[in-house]
């Protein structure tokens, strides 16, 4: 059995790197077809710069069913057989190594750049943003639409390109890279009060989703065990930005389809939430509240039943007005049937977070792979099954409510304790990574210690990276009209893409 | 129908009377920072030490709030409390080096257009935003100035789809390379007259990502700004502040909050 092979660990553990294998290509290509066939998800594939000639890649696969990690290397020269027709998920992470180290999976189905850096080393060489060639259709009824970078609204900048046979999309293709602000290949490099700036900014609404997962991998590698309190009140942390930003998607759900009721109140509430976080640590976006080695702020008996309070009073609100939308029939009728994602195509495409739970598959880390509090609390999961744009809106109800519920239980049995432990050194020649269910999906950080004990190599994986094709593909056979609907459905990150 | 309108009828959510009245924030918030020379113990650099980006100068002493994350960590590293943030939000400069703010010098508060460009805007602008990198935290607090506590548009300030259609820009990210001309052709798509809002750290001097080959450390580097918002992210009631100062809406000088 090849996946006997791979190493196995668990989050908030760090595995020895000398302990993962190094496995001949066509051995780890087994493997993982095996695990991803067993229900595993891949969580980052990507090479480990040692300046030899040939590259190592290393495979981080997460399989549900033990909660364990699975991983394993192999090294590629110039060249090597492309995995994606037996293992689609790593198509993206196939090409992504192909732009940043030249190295070239033959056989790509459409090896082209992601976020087109200026330091490209992708075969194709450095490229303007947005260069195609795009996937076209001919006929001559067929038409193309090109929309962005800037597009309308206050959003970030991607290109969409549309073939379209009169109104109705047959194909759609995502290009982004236009807020490539070269994270991943500058973060090793700067001192650590930088990289706790630079991680808290990787997309500015899953900001504790991404220091979490930050700060878990270095607490693993320093071999730390946060205190109960400074788990528990993280674990508010992000459940106040789950519900900050599900009760903004809904409201912009209702906006898209004029549905302005809802719209206007979604869009005070979210407000009334991010001042909870406020309350917390003063910024809106739980800037400065996390950092490895535990949480710097404390939680004083006021605030904590000044939140329980405004939470109680907020719920009758949110309830009166998501429910409000969800049984309007003009609202039911845009969203019933529309950007529909097969069960089948979200576990081909890696799809996680919201949109893989409204496809009816139970991918959720907070349950699947859980760390910190979450070891001890019960998250439910929410599922629905039709896949499409109310599925997508219901799962965001339903964990609005259970985010409700996980805050009071978590404030209302607070351990007591130390915030803040010390972070000594990190383990040398190691590998940990920190996973967080940030309201988009799981939030992945990989990171890799030298022989000094030092940042060797650092992988962000947003779930959007996962997720954007996802939307590219329930495109097809839609009505071009659709897509800002679709769009908000998936509500993407592009800076998390980009890094 | 009916079940909409009792909704409505149940949501008490008015506009927040800004200016006639302060906005409550956080007892936690970080505003303008305050330089007290007189506790500063000499040879001591821990602030400057405990500043991701590089904001603050220890001679002689100054703290850039354009660069400033207003993360607290140079506040935490004083002891003698000589370094701290006051709840002040109101933090809009016309000038980058007003930013700057050291123990003598009085934070001066953005003034208002001179007054051909403040008759043609000061009861009507429209603004196209564009993010250049933003990591979405300034474009998500930009965007909320539309929601019913805000309610800019009784200002007659609006975001506008096209820049067609628009008086100026609001740029938010450090400029990334990738999207540095798509920035310069929005701008060149703006009418003249028109006046250009640099919201965010990172718009300001590139904030976290300053430095970064990829990025290109603030949008003056290409356009003329007329109004700098400091904040990782700014405030929206620190950027409607600003907005409404530039167009001469606000002639109170400040009073603490």
């Amino acid at each position: 059995m090849s996946t006997q092979e791979f190493f196995s660990f668990f989050p908030q553990s760090a595995a020895r790197w000398e302990d993962v294998p190094v496995l001949p290509l066509s051995s780890l290509a087994d493997g993982l077809a095996q695990l991803v066939q067993q229900g595993g998800r891949i969580l980052a594939f990507f090479p480990l710069p040692d300046g030899r000639q040939e590259l190592e890649l290393l495979a981080v696969v997460g399989d549900p069913d033990s909660g364990a990690l699975r991983a394993a290397r192999t090294r590629v020269s110039r060249t090597y057989p492309s995995l994606v027709s037996r293992i689609p998920q790593l198509h993206l992470f196939e090409r992504e190594i192909a732009e940043r180290y030249g190295v070239v999976p033959e056989g790509h189905p459409w090896l082209k750049p992601v976020r087109f850096p200026k330091s490209s080393q992708g075969p194709w060489g450095p490229l303007a943003p947005g260069t195609g060639p795009f996937f076209q259709l001919e006929g001559s009824q067929v038409h193309e639409v090109a929309v962005g970078p800037v597009h309308a609204g206050v959003i970030e900048p991607g290109h969409f390109r549309f073939q379209c046979l009169g109104e109705v999309v047959q194909h759609l293709e995502i290009v982004l890279g236009y807020q490539h602000r070269g994270v991943e290949e500058s973060f090793c490099q700067q001192p650590a009060k930088r990289r706790l700036a630079a991680v808290e900014t990787v997309a500015g609404d899953s900001t504790v989703a991404h220091t979490l997962a930050y700060c878990e991998a270095l607490e693993a590698l320093a071999g730390l065990q946060v205190s109960p309190r400074a788990a528990a009140l993280r674990a508010v942390a992000l459940e106040l930005e789950r519900l900050a930003n599900h009760v903004g998607d809904l409201g912009a759900l209702a906006g898209d389809v004029a549905f302005l009721p809802t719209a206007s109140f979604c869009g005070r509430l979210r407000g009334e939430i991010l001042n909870l976080t406020a309350e917390l640590c003063g910024n809106r976006f739980g800037r400065g509240l996390l950092q490895p080695g535990g949480f710097r702020y404390d939680l004083g008996a006021e605030t904590e039943t000044t939140i329980r309070q405004r939470l109680a009073d907020l719920e009758p609100e949110l309830a009166a007005s998501i429910e409000l939308m969800l049984e309007a029939p003009s609202v039911l009728g845009r969203f019933e049937g529309t950007g529909r994602l097969s069960a089948e195509a979200a576990r081909e495409l890696g799809t996680v977070g919201v949109a893989a739970r409204a496809s009816g598959l139970p991918v959720d880390s907070r349950a699947q792979f859980p760390s910190g509090m979450y070891r001890f609390l019960h998250v439910p999961m929410a599922t629905a099954s039709s896949g499409d744009v109310f599925a997508r809106a219901w799962v965001r109800w339903l964990e609005v409510q259970h985010s409700l519920k996980l805050v009071e239980e978590l404030l209302g049995s607070l351990p007591a304790g130390e915030l803040q432990g010390t972070i000594g050194p990190l383990q040398p020649s190691s590998l940990a990574v920190g996973l967080a269910e940030g309201f988009r999906g799981e939030v992945c950080h990989v990171a890799v210690t030298n022989e000094r004990g030092e940042l060797a190599a650092y992988k962000i994986v947003d779930p959007s990276f996962h997720n954007w094709s996802a939307l590219a593909y329930v495109m097809r056979g839609q009505d071009i009209s659709d897509f800002p609907l679709c769009n908000k459905s998936f509500n993407l990150s592009y800076c998390g893409f980009d890094l | 129908m009916w079940s909409v309108l009792k909704a409505r009828a149940k949501q008490t959510a008015k506009p927040y009377p800004y200016p006639q009245r302060l906005p409550v924030l956080p007892q936690r918030f970080r505003g303008l920072p305050s330089l007290d020379a007189s506790r500063c113990q000499e040879g001591c650099q821990a602030c400057a030490e405990a500043c991701p980006t590089d904001a603050i100068q220890v001679a002689p002493w100054q703290l850039d709030m354009g660069r400033c994350l207003f993360c607290g960590r140079c506040e935490e590293a004083c002891p003698p409390h000589a370094l701290t943030f006051t709840r002040e939000f109101r933090l809009a400069a016309r000038k980058r080096e007003d930013l700057v703010v050291s123990p003598e010098k009085q934070f001066q508060l953005a003034q208002a257009l001179d007054r051909e460009l403040a008759a043609l805007f000061g009861r009507s602008l429209r603004l196209r935003q564009v993010s250049a990198g933003g990591c979405n935290a300034c474009e998500a607090d930009a965007n909320v100035l539309g929601t019913v506590t805000f309610d800019m548009a009784r200002f007659g300030v609006q975001f506008v789809a096209s820049p067609r259609h628009a008086d100026g820009l609001l740029v938010t990210g450090p400029v990334t390379e990738n999207m540095r001309e798509a920035l310069l052709a929005t701008y060149e798509a703006v009418p003249q007259p028109k006046i250009v809002i640099a919201s965010g750290a990172c718009a300001i001097s590139g904030g976290p990502f300053a430095g970064f080959p990829a990025v290109h450390n603030g949008v003056d580097k290409f356009l003329p700004v007329n109004l700098y918002v400091p904040g990782c992210p700014p405030h929206p009631w620190t950027l409607l502040d600003g907005i409404l100062r530039l167009l001469g809406r606000l002639r109170e000088q400040r009073e603490n909050p």
